[in-house]
Parts: C-alpha cells; structure tokens; sequence
C-alpha cells in the first residue's frame, strides 16, 4: 500500500474499505493500428489480449481500453524514455502517444469490501473483473479506469475535475458498509 | 435495465455504459455538393422508425468507445444480435429463427 501511495494516511478508513490517493504517475494515452510488435518491443511489454488485459514490466504498466487503445502508467523519471523510445518508431510506425498526466487522478480502494463499494457507483459485475486486468467503465455518470490488483484491492483513475465527486461518493459508501451490521 | 453485447469487448454489459448513435446502415453521400436538395433532406432527415426489428447504432461510451451495430426489437425492447461496424447488415430471416430459439 505504502508503495502506490504518497502518504500514509488514509483519505477514509473503516473496517470495511480504506481509500488513499495514489502517488503521481506518469500517464499516457497509446493509440495504434495493428502490427503490435515493434510497439512491444520498444516499451518491452505485450500489448495483445482481450480488452481488459495487462501487461507490466519495471515500472511500466499497460491496460488495453479497445482494440486500438492502451493506458499506460509509469513512473515520473521513466516518461521520458517512454516517449524517447515511440517517437524513434513514429516514423515508420504512425501512432499517438499522449501524455495525459496532468488530466486523471487514481484513488487506491482496498479492504474485505472494496468490491462492493464499487458497486454504489458502478453498474457492470465487478465479480467478472479478473484480479489483475482492468476496465474502462462508468461510475455514477463519470467515466473511470477501474484496475483490479487483487480480489479485494483497486485502483481507480478518474480525471481531475471529477475526483472530488468520486471521493465523496467513495468516502459515504465506506462508511455506510462499515456502519452495517454484520 | 437493457444488457447489451459489446461485439468488441465481447461481453454482455449494463445499458448505462453505452450510447445510443441513431439507425445504421445510412451511408453519407461521397459528393453532398452533387447531391439534390431532396436527396440530402432525405439522408439527413428521414429514417426508418420501424414497428419491429431495427438497425441501429450505439457506442459503448464508456468502455472501449467503439461503434457497433444493433437489431432491436422496438416492440419489445429485446436485443436480437449486435455486430461490429462496418459489417453487413444480417438477413432478417436468419435472425428471426435464433430469436426464436431463445436468441442470444
């Protein structure tokens, strides 16, 4: 926890959930045609698999939106090899990469119940979400990235101007599950 | 609330992460500067609203954000089949017999 987090205090904690910010991350927006491959090879990740799937090496972490489109996370001081390492393919290889750091906040969701606190806002079957994929899906009306590190622990990105909202929703949800008897 | 199958994602997911784009299969004209006024009022304007199975867009907005093709039943609501975009338009006939057998 203390790894994803900048501080070590909780933003709300019950016996339920507990939600922190996460740390900054570098974050970019990859959209590509077809032939994977170099892209691969550039970042030293895969990127194939069905929508939702994963990949992560060092620092860098992959989340495939749509058959075109990938999140990728990394650290601060990795950014720059990141776009070093596509623009020496844009050439032959036409993409976009796109540095939408500054746009997207993640709040970290763990606890026996942070599963079912995301179904305050979200209407898909959490359940379905494997542990270590991910999805892009709504909650309550905002457009999120949802990735599931373990069967009880999330990440959730939501841009900026959003996040208030979220947290708010995220912090009554805790204490209402917590207040529940058991 | 209506489930929906992303043919791109390739589940069968809640109503509200999508969108719905209007009747498919309406192909913009190549020239429009050629095109009679009537011609482009019709492209614009003028569409099906059937009683029955219908072709139509919708987006899973939130979700891998792609455009796909729809039949619903307007009567019923009921979802017959959905398919990529770009695809061609799948024959009535042959979807009306799946449908029956319980469909999707």
């Amino acid at each position: 926890m203390n790894a994803l987090t900048s501080q070590s205090d909780f933003l709300a904690e019950t016996a339920a959930v507990r939600i922190a910010m996460a740390a900054p991350r570098s974050r970019f927006s990859l959209r590509l045609r077809e032939n994977l491959a170099p892209f691969e090879a550039a970042l030293g990740l895969s990127l194939g698999g069905p929508l939702g799937s994963r990949a992560s090496a060092g620092e860098r972490e992959t989340l495939r939106l749509g058959p075109d489109e990938w999140m990728l996370h990394t650290s601060l001081a990795d950014a720059g090899a990141v776009e070093a390492a596509l623009s020496a393919l844009y050439a032959t290889q036409p993409h976009s990469l796109v540095n939408v750091s500054a746009r997207e906040v993640s709040f970290v969701i763990d606890g026996p119940r942070a599963a079912e606190l995301l179904t305050l806002g979200c209407p898909r079957d959490i359940a379905k979400i494997a542990p270590g994929s991910g999805r892009r899906t709504v909650f309550d009306g905002v457009t999120v990235i949802l990735w599931r590190d373990a069967p009880d622990a999330f990440r959730i990105d939501c841009w900026n101007s959003f996040a208030p909202h979220i947290l708010d929703l995220l912090k009554t949800g805790a204490r209402e599950l917590a207040a529940e008897a058991p | 609330m209506l489930l929906i199958h992303c043919p791109y994602c390739n589940e069968t997911l809640p109503e509200l992460e999508f969108a719905y784009a209007g009747e498919a299969h309406i192909a913009r004209p190549q020239n429009p500067s050629e095109v009679s006024d009537e011609d482009w009022a019709e492209f614009l304007f003028m569409r099906a609203n059937v009683k029955g199975l219908h072709y139509e867009r919708w987006r899973h907005l939130h979700g891998c954000g792609r455009f796909f093709n729809a039949v619903r039943d307007t009567v019923s609501d009921k979802f017959v089949t959905t398919y990529p975009a770009g695809a061609p338009r799948p024959a009535l006939d042959s979807l009306l017999e799946t449908s029956a057998e319980g469909g999707k």
